[in-house]
């Protein structure tokens, strides 16, 4: 037994970070990731390791694959320590929707964040060379990053594959990473960037060196900030420390602007009913037939399904399958699901709108720093996905994003949100680190 | 947006239709919450959307193709289940 993995586990012990370790020997590849300890958010297939989402209705399903992104790391040298705890497929802000909770090492009677909670767990407390691989349907990297103080990226739609991705929502799932710093996060969205056979809706677009790029001028590059996402609702605490941060890149000459992004307040419930639709189609293969829970066979082919489908998933998983069900359903159809389509159009020419005169946007990414347990379990479904409305939007129009540390409020880390415009994520990591270093 | 109520009996019959059965406490306790969620997403009716196409993804995409040939895969599909019969999945009855 390697002592990276009695460490993996140590570290598991105590914030509950992985539903699945390794138990093989330490790495020894050559590349771009020589000497790292890469994990993965458990929705992202590992071959032979088990892989459930987060939801007991995958118990013991073994991927006979690799996901593209894995094998991608592992041709760069990179090891694989395991899979990290996030909520059921992905369906939650704070990872409380899931068996296994992790605790943010900042405070652990606080959340870690959510969906991807144990990656963002693992990259703050991890003290060897690692990267995580996670994953954002409406905000899944950026929050817990937020919440636990890293580095989080969230790539353009299609920039990296989703081939071995456990689905949430097709058109709005993107594999992503989480490092200690922005260069080893840029390192590991270069390393699973770009091309694959196996997903049509990558791009072809050709993948940059980001984390060669970083050590650039940002004089005279346009940061715009958003009004709408200083409003009601955002903590004084978490504004003061983004200001600052906003400030600093003026100092380092950067031109700041106010902007206005005026369909933001719509794209909370336009997410949702798209995600809660397209999640309760992918939710459909779940069936205890060829993988995951099982049962004995009795009863026809409804019973049988009705029956492992309602023991398997979770009470999170069950309201969004109701609700995407309902809103594709005849006679409502057009009320939800194809308005939301539309909503979503006014979203993204907000944003194409604003990047005509700026370069990136600045923002928080949560309106609030993680909230502790006991306040959480007083809040609503309806309350949980509110905390989404600085996240929903950029991750409906497909653009990149990434949450950098930047202060703390209450003895807390907060998180400053930097979006640019599909495919420049050059640019916005140079600003990202721009902030970091300075 | 036309008045819509997510009542009992109706999310008793979506709940059918996903193939999902509910218990009576949460046959409750759904009712509720979804009323109250449905009721937050009607605010996207005051979105002018008239001429505005639906984004069904984020980004244009474009077919892809490929040259239609069998390519040799190394893995089995039968290997995480349970149900199966020499080389077949075993389903339940379909009547």
């Amino acid at each position: 037994m390697s002592s990276l993995i009695d460490r993996a586990r140590s570290l598991d012990e105590k914030y509950r970070i992985f539903n699945a370790l390794t138990h093989e020997e330490e790495p020894t590849g050559r590349g771009l990731l020589k000497g790292y300890a890469v994990s993965v958010k458990d929705n992202v297939c590992v071959k032979g390791m088990v892989s459930t989402a987060g939801s007991k209705i995958l118990t013991g399903y073994v991927p006979p694959f690799d996901a593209t992104v894995v094998s991608r790391c592992r041709g760069q040298g990179g090891f694989i320590l395991g899979k990290t705890t996030q909520d059921e497929f992905g369906f939650g802000t704070f990872n409380v929707n899931t068996t296994k909770i992790p605790l943010n090492p900042h405070d652990p009677a606080r959340s870690t964040g959510g969906s991807s909670g144990g990656a963002a767990a693992l990259t703050a407390v991890a003290d060897f060379s690692h990267l995580a691989i996670s994953e954002s349907t409406g905000g899944s990297i950026s929050c817990p990053a937020s919440f636990c103080g890293v580095v989080g990226v969230t790539p353009t739609y299609g920039r990296t594959s989703r081939w071995g991705l456990i689905d949430y929502a097709n058109s709005l799932d993107k594999i992503g990473c989480m490092g200690k710093t922005v260069t080893e996060a840029a390192l590991l969205l270069r390393v699973i960037s770009g091309p694959d056979e196996f997903d049509s809706t990558v791009l072809r677009d050709p993948v940059e060196p980001y984390d060669e790029m970083l050590d650039t001028s940002i004089e005279e590059v346009k940061v715009g900030v958003p009004q709408e996402y200083f409003g009601e609702g955002v903590d004084p605490g978490v504004s003061e420390q983004v200001w600052n941060g906003i400030k600093r890149l003026e100092s380092q000459g950067a031109e700041i602007s106010e902007v206005s992004l005026p369909h933001t307040k719509y794209s909370l419930s336009a997410y949702y009913i798209i995600a809660m639709a397209e999640a309760s189609t992918n939710l459909a293969k779940f069936c205890g037939l060829r993988y995951g829970l099982h049962q004995p066979l009795n009863g026809n082919f409804d019973e049988y399904f009705t029956r492992v489908r309602s023991a398997g998933f979770g009470d999170e998983a069950k309201r969004r399958v109701i609700l995407g069900t309902f809103t594709r359903m005849a006679g409502y159809r057009d009320a939800y699901y194809l308005k939301a389509l539309k909503v979503r159009t006014r979203v993204i020419e907000d944003f194409k709108h604003a990047f005509q005169d700026v370069d990136v946007l600045a923002a928080p990414t949560m309106p609030v720093v993680a909230p502790r347990f006991d306040e959480i379990a007083e809040l609503e479904p309806i309350q949980h996905y509110m905390m989404d409305i600085l996240t929903v939007a950029p991750n409906l129009a497909g653009i990149p994003m990434v949450s950098v540390p930047c202060g703390r409020s209450v003895g807390m880390p907060v998180g400053l949100h930097l979006m640019a415009d599909h495919l420049d994520e050059a640019r916005m990591l140079q600003v990202a680190h721009v902030l970091e270093v300075t | 947006m036309p008045e819509y109520r997510l009542d009992k009996d109706l999310v008793r019959h979506v709940a059918e239709v996903a193939h999902l059965e509910l218990t009576d406490e949460e046959l409750e306790r759904y009712s509720k919450q979804l009323e109250t969620i449905l009721q937050a997403f009607k605010e996207i009716d005051e979105v002018d959307t008239v001429d505005v196409e639906p984004s069904f993804h984020p980004i244009p995409l474009e077919n892809v193709y490929r040259e239609d040939v069998a390519e040799d895969w190394d893995w089995n599909p039968l290997s995480n289940t349970e149900h199966k019969e020499k080389r077949y999945f075993r389903g339940p009855k379909i009547t």
